[in-house]
Parts: C-alpha cells; structure tokens; sequence
C-alpha cells in the first residue's frame, strides 16, 4: 500500500537529516567556517542553498493549494516569492554583503550605532521566524496524516524535535551543500510527478475546466473574493518587500566572498526559483480538473499522483513528493530555527553554546506550541503573513539604511515598532481571532498596503524631526555600504560578534 | 557626474595649449630635479573624509540607487500594471496564448524569465558603475 511507500520516503528523508546532522559537529557552525566556505562556494552552489532553504512548504505544497482553491489569483503569490529577489537583487544584496552584518540586528547595529535598535530587530527577527515555522509545523502534521493516517501534532512534533536536535549539534547550517542538495531534491520531486501527471491527463483526452470554472476560477479577478483588487496588491506588496527581511536569507548571503559575488548569487537564485515556481501552477491547475472538491487544499500535491497515475507508479510518485515536501520541512525549519536560536542565544540570553542549545529548544517549542494550538490556515497564507511583518518593519530599516545617510536611530526605531507593531497586531487579529468579513477582514489578511507606507513614512518622519541623533559613523559605512571590494579605502573596523 | 569633471578636466587641457603661445625653446634635460606633483589619490581623500571625498561616495551612491530606482520603476509598472490592465480590458484575461488564458501564460510562466533578464541588465550595469568608480578613485589626480 502507499502507506508503506510514504513512510519509507519520511523515514528515508528524517533520517538522512539526522545523520547530516550529527556528522556535522565536526563541521561546527562558527561564523569563520563562513569565511571558509565562501572560499570555495560559487555562486550555483551558493544559490541552491539560497533556493533550498527559501522553498518551504508553502511554495512546496502551499501555492498548489491556494491557487486550487482560489484560482488566478493566487498566481501572485510565487510571482511575488521570486520577484522579490529581483527587489532584494537591486536595493539591498551587494551593500549588505559589504556591511559585513551576519544577522538583521547586525545591521542595524552597524548601520545605526545603537544598541536599542539592535534589540528591536532581535525581537522582530524573533518574531518572524516563529510566525514562520508555526506554518511549516503544521504543514508536516498535515502530510503525515495525509500519508498514514497519524494525528494531526505528530508530524510538526517530528520535524521539530529532528530540526532542534540538529541545530543543537551544530549540524546542518554551514554546510552549504546539503542546503545545495535540497533545491534539487525539491525541484524533482515536484518535476518529475509533474510530468507523468501531464503524460496521464493527455492520456485521458486532456479533459478542460468545467465551464463555471472556466468563466470565474481561471480569471484574474474573477471570483467571488470581495476587495480581490487590494488583496491582490497588498499581497504583491507583502511579497516583492518581505523577501528581503527573512532572517534564514539574510544569513546565507554572508557565505558569498564579496558583494559582487552576492549579486551574481543573487542571479542564480531568481533562476532557480523561476524555473521551481513553474510547477506548483501545474499541480493547481490539474487539481482543480481532478480533485474540486478537496477539504484541505493544502495536500493537492500530495493527492495527485495517486488519483491520476495509480498503481505502484502512482505510489512511488506519491513517495517522492512527500520525501520533497518533507525536505522542505526540515530545511527551512533548520534554517529559521538557527537564525531565531542565534539572535534568542546573543541578544536576549547570554550568549555562548549553552545558551544556544536553550535558545534552539525555545526557538522550537513556541512555534509548535502556537502548530498544535492555533487555528489552521492555509500555509501559504500564514507565511505570506510572515512576509508582510518583514515587508512593513525590515524593508524599510534595509532600504533607508543603505540609501538614505539622514535615516537616526530613533526614527529606524519608531518605524520598526509602528510597521512591525501594527503588521504583527493584524496577524494576531488574523491567526487568533478571525475569520474576520468585509474590509476589515481584507485589511488584516493582507496588511501590507497599509503597514508598508505607514512604516517608511515613520522612519523618515522621526528621522527628519531628530537630525541630532544621526550615527557619527555613517560616512564611513556608507564607504563599506557601497564601495567594491577591490578598492583599499578604509571601511571602518566594525565586526559582527561571533556566536 | 563623473563624465562632467572629465570633460571640465580635458577642456582645462586644450584652452591651455591654446592660449599658449607656441615658443621656442631648447631642451637640455628633462626635468628630474623638479618638484613632482605629489601622488594623492581619491582614495585618501575618501578616507579622510574630505568634501571631495564625499563628492566621489555620493556620485557612487546617487548612481547606484538611479539604477536601483529605475529597476524599480520598470518592475513597478509590469507588476502593478498587471493586475489593473486585467481589471480594465476584461478581454484580455480571456484571450489564449498558445492555448494558454493569457494571464496564467504570463504569471505562471513569461514573467519568470523576464525577472532573469531584467536582473542580468542590472548585474550588468552596477558592476560597469562600479568599475568606472574604481578607474576614477585609483587614478592620480
């Protein structure tokens, strides 16, 4: 039975990860084997483990189900996922790079010479990574139900308690190869089910949407979703904003040798993700023929094979995408839970290993504490929540922090609590007390259009009214900011502290 | 900005051989005893945080963020255009490319490359910006 296959595949996948994991000690995870490995690490390589750790399990198994469910519309969302690297390409890669900063709070240290905005940023990083993994936790439950019937908080208890016994030991992070590896198991197990589902709907006479669906579900626009119009601009907002306030992303680009090197890196990712977003359209456009009326659209991936190949071929395919969906799982997980440990260890506990290990258990046990108890939204939603507080907190600190010399400390800090406050308000309101209707309901599913504007307009304002409190220093970053590497000038000799 | 003090620098150069006027005039050595002018490059003078210093750093930045600005813009007008030509020219969201309803043809398939291609050009043109910056900070004044 496909039982026995979608076990192996879980099996096969956890405990790769674990082994990884566990020979990785040897390979440590201090911020120096960084400097090593962007020693050796080019671009495609750097870019796979960019591509490997973004795709989660909503762009796995998440866009598929939205779009099933809600049709065109729903197209924006990993439009907006890789167009967001083209944003993140031309305002933020290659001076972030040259800062030198390994985290967010990192720069904001850097750039803002203060240690109150660093906090702030901790807090938020904090934040965003949990609202982040709380999705993936769930995700992996729903699939492991999916494939053997097992309730719902085993398969979130599994990924987190793998992902934090591997952060703990120090595995999986710096090693940009099984990042790397990750992108492409992800890419086949979406691609190649892709192709035989194609080969078995050709098979069938390429049977067509029914005619309603054809009139409303394929059009943009079209359906009965009210304030369609803002929702789908606040969400291309969210998304072309957020990418550059992820922490696990953030991180990664440190491995690149030089700015440039980030930028070219940069490239490499649009690609990648380019060529993976092709399919999940696939996967909703053929559920929508096959399996309408789904209850949880979230496992169309998942259900597909089996309903349109069947048979020991179908089982297999089922296989490789849960084997996918649970890498994306714990990659993605590992790479937030090692960003949100990192800054929970050094700017809220003590710092040292001790306090990572506590920070890595905390890291965990609140995102899946919020998994099992919260109400269930689609993942994709929930994460695109997740890039809707970067959006409206993170991408204006980046922006005017690289571009802007006027930007002080206290406006950075007025903008992060306003946007950050006011973003993080809506998906409690959303996640907790929801479903709300009507406008409001719109304003807080998708609370970018407002957050956004609110929060650059904040940290300019604040920053205008407080010219005293400028750093003393941003001559000089801004020389470190956006000079290439290959000039001798003298960048200043902030460092970021080591874990 | 920089193609500015080129020219203001080469147009220096011929007034001054214009407005000379041509002499006569026997030359016995070269002149090895005279005082050089002394090797200072921009570099120094962005260390140092001179006013020209600062000049040099803002036309690197204000150049880097047009490019920046620009891209936006472009990226700007096809994603926020997208949805609204949509909205306003009903038809087109019923029109197929290759069988395709355009608007999944473009969102879920063309825009993907072209996001590569816009983000090639500008790889491309921040790395001429910033070469140029290198041969002019590197160059003795």
């Amino acid at each position: 039975m496909s039982t026995a296959y979608g076990v192996t595949a879980v099996v096969l996948v956890v405990l790769a990860a674990v082994l990884i994991g566990a020979f990785g000690i040897r390979l440590s995870r201090t911020t120096s084997d960084f400097y090593v490995a962007s020693r050796t690490v080019s671009p495609l390589w750097n870019a796979s483990a960019i591509g490997g750790e973004y795709l989660s399990a909503a762009s796995f198994l998440g866009i598929a189900g939205l779009i099933l469910a809600y049709g065109a519309d729903m197209l924006w969302l990993p439009v907006g996922w890789t167009g967001g690297y083209l944003v993140l390409l031309v305002l933020v890669s290659a001076p972030l790079r040259r800062s030198g900063a390994y985290t967010l709070p990192d720069f904001a240290e850097a750039r803002l010479e203060s240690m109150a905005v660093r906090r702030m940023a901790s807090v938020l990083v904090v934040l965003i990574g949990w609202l982040y993994l709380m999705p993936q936790f769930q995700s992996a439950g729903l699939v492991l139900r999916t494939v053997t019937g097992a309730p719902v908080w085993v398969g979130g208890l599994l990924v987190a308690a793998v992902v934090a016994v591997n952060v703990m030991s120090g595995g999986m992070r710096s090693i940009t190869f099984v990042q790397a590896f990750q992108y492409w198991l992800k890419l086949t197990a979406l691609a190649v089910p892709a192709v035989f589902l194609l080969m078995a709907w050709r098979a069938d006479g390429s049977p067509g949407l029914s005619a309603h669906d054809a009139a409303t579900w394929a059009l943009p626009l079209a359906g009965d979703r009210e304030y369609g119009v803002y929702s789908t601009y606040s969400l291309i907002l969210a998304t072309f904003l957020g990418t550059m306030g992820l922490p696990h992303v953030l991180v990664r680009f440190y491995t690149n040798p030089d700015g440039r090197a980030a930028r070219r890196t940069t490239l490499v990712v649009l690609s990648l993700l380019g060529a993976f977003y092709l399919l999940p359209a696939v996967y909703g456009a053929l559920g929508r023929i096959y399996t309408p009326g789904l209850d949880r659209s979230d496992t169309v991936v998942l259900t597909l094979p089996g309903r349109l190949v069947g048979g020991m071929a179908g089982d297999l395919l089922t296989a490789l995408v849960t084997a996918g969906a649970f890498a994306a799982f714990l990659s993605t997980s590992s790479g937030l839970t090692v960003s949100v440990a990192g800054v929970i260890g050094q700017d809220i506990l003590k710092g040292g290993v001790r306090s990572f290990r506590t920070a890595a258990v905390l890291a965990v046990i609140v995102p899946l504490g919020l998994a099992v108890s919260a109400r269930s939204l689609p993942v994709a939603d929930v994460v695109g929540l997740a890039f809707a507080v970067a959006a409206s907190s993170f991408c204006p600190l980046l922006v005017l922090g690289i571009w802007w010399r006027r930007l002080t400390s206290a406006g950075a800090m007025a903008g992060l609590l306003t946007g950050g406050g006011l973003a993080c308000g809506a998906v409690l309101a959303t996640i907790a007390g929801g479903p709300h209707t009507g406008l409001t309901g719109a304003l807080l599913a998708q609370p970018a259009a407002w957050t956004v504007p609110v929060s650059f307009t904040v940290m300019v304002v604040v920053s205008l009214l407080t010219p005293g409190r400028i750093p003393p220093g941003v001559a000089r970053t801004m020389v470190r900011l956006h000079t290439p590497e290959t000039l001798n000038v003298n960048r200043g000799d902030w460092r970021p502290r080591h874990t | 900005m920089s193609r500015e003090r080129d020219r203001a620098r080469r147009e220096g150069e011929r007034t001054r051989r214009d407005g000379e006027r041509p002499r006569r005039e026997v030359v016995t050595s070269p002149r090895t005893t005279a005082a050089r002018h002394p090797r200072y490059p921009v570099s120094r003078e962005i260390d140092e945080q001179t006013r020209l210093g600062e000049v040099y750093m803002r036309s690197l930045i204000r150049t880097q963020f047009r490019l920046a600005l620009f891209v936006c813009t472009v990226l700007g007008c096809v994603v926020g255009g997208l949805p609204l030509l949509f909205l306003l020219v009903p038809e087109l969201r019923e029109t197929r490319l290759l069988g395709i309803p355009l608007p999944w043809a473009v969102l879920a398939g063309l825009i993907y490359p072209a996001f590569v291609l816009g983000a090639w050009l500008y790889v491309r043109q921040a790395e001429r910006n910033e070469r140029h910056f290198a041969d002019l900070v590197e160059r003795d004044r």
